[in-house]
């Protein structure tokens, strides 16, 4: 019975390499680069990057008024 | 002949050993393929960015009502409300900006692992030990019996580890202590699809961004991270650095790469084009597992939560760890950044959340 199992799992981490080893890749270089470029494109509308006013951020609060 | 139709009979002149054999050759090829390209490293090509400043992150709430451990939370899409889950068996939905405490369910189970936001904000779903993972509708009506409009929709032979809707509230993608992943149809219950290739438990999983396509990467005790055609159940690609189980998967924002959390107290990020890991997030102080991690809305910061009761901040290019925040009292155990960054959102075993900004 687990002759036959083994069987069935060598048979489907064939399959499943011979699907990994047909991918096209592509370098580091240009992966990172890619990953640098939309950090760039997108730095200035992330608000824990660049910290936001605390009049438009909901959950610093505004410093209350006191009255003397 | 087609050698999926006979699984367990040989085609000729296959024997065990040919194909222990050509999948040796797969898997050194694949290596080979791989390491032409790695031609050089991320934090390399970042030198030339500058440095970011210093981080001042405060807690800016802490939300307390849980009698035990936080062990989950997600943001409703209007950035203010969240559902958070925790060992006791308790499900609460907060308000954020104020911190009161919107609806409360208590499970049949304890240890809720998963608990997730519909799209529609009109939802939420949950599970853990029950092994199954249950919808319950939020009423307008406060006072209103949650638990009798709950719904069953996935039933895995282990525990939920996570749960998430896609992009409406009609479909619902799990993870299990039983190895699988399966995405769900809502309304019937019925499993559309599962997702089988992890040789132990799966704890987390994340979908791509919906500009993506459909796939989703999981993570398990296996140490892999799995990425699957939503689809065809196919599992498309498989990373596996990872010394030890790995606790969180999460997307960068363009869909390109994914970051990971571990047991081995490193975060790794994976690039999906180059099929490789292409960073390591650790420091030789850092020895306890990394439990969930998040990315900024750029991708240029990475959250990260540790059970040395730490969230670490790390530069995602740079591979620098750029703050340190402490203030739970026991191990975070989420960590989730706002849908419109403003904000993170950390839940602990010192049964407290809190927003950070």
């Amino acid at each position: 019975m687990s002759t036959t199992n083994n069987i069935a799992q060598a048979r489907k981490l064939v399959e499943q390499l011979r699907i990994e080893a047909g991918y096209e890749r592509i370098k580091v270089s240009k992966a990172a680069a890619d990953l640098m470029s939309y950090c760039e494109q997108h730095a200035r509308s992330d608000p824990l990057l660049v910290g936001v006013p605390t009049s438009e951020n909901p959950f610093k609060d505004k410093k209350p008024c006191i009255i003397l | 002949r087609d050698a999926c139709a006979e699984p367990h009979q040989l085609s000729k002149g296959e024997t065990i050993h040919t194909l222990k054999t050509e999948s040796e050759t797969l898997k050194a090829k694949l290596e080979e393929e791989r390491a032409k390209l790695h031609d050089v490293e991320l934090h390399q090509v970042a030198e030339k960015i500058e440095a970011l400043g210093q981080f001042v992150m405060k807690t800016r709430r802490t939300l307390k009502g849980h009698g035990n451990k936080v062990l989950c939370m997600d943001w409703c899409r209007d950035k203010r409300r969240i559902v958070s889950s925790s060992q006791d068996g308790k499900v609460i939905v907060w308000d954020a900006y104020t911190t009161n405490k919107e609806h409360a369910v208590t499970m049949p189970c304890t240890w809720v692992m998963a608990c997730a936001y519909a799209p529609s904000g009109c939802a939420v779903a949950c599970g853990g030990l029950d092994n199954k993972c249950s919808v319950y509708p939020l009423s307008l009506d406060k006072n209103e019996n949650l638990a009798a409009k709950k719904k069953s929709v996935a039933m895995h032979t282990n525990y939920l580890s996570s749960c998430s809707f896609t992009n409406s509230d009609m479909q619902i993608l799990t993870s299990s202590g039983d190895g699988t992943c399966a995405l769900w149809d809502v309304e019937s219950g019925q499993l559309l699809q599962s997702f089988h290739g992890h040789s132990a438990d799966v704890l987390s999983l994340n979908l791509a961004p919906s500009e993506t396509g459909n796939t989703f990467v999981s993570g398990g005790c296996d140490k892999k991270a799995n990425v699957w055609d939503m689809r065809s159940g196919q599992n498309v690609q498989s990373f596996e650095t990872h010394e030890s189980d790995i606790n969180c998967v999460k997307y960068y924002p363009s869909g390109d790469a994914f970051a990971t959390g571990s047991d081995d107290a490193t975060c790794r990020l994976y690039d999906l084009r180059a099929d490789r890991e292409v960073a390591i997030y650790s420091k030789e102080s850092i020895i306890f597992g990394a439990s969930s991690v998040d990315f900024s809305l750029s991708g240029r910061l990475l959250f990260a939560g540790y059970n040395d009761y730490t969230i670490n901040v790390w530069d995602v290019l740079k591979g620098t760890r750029v703050a340190i925040l402490f203030g739970h009292e026991n191990r975070v155990s989420t960590v989730r950044v706002s849908p419109d960054g403003t904000a993170f959102c950390s839940g602990s075993w010192d049964s407290t959340l809190r927003i950070w900004a």
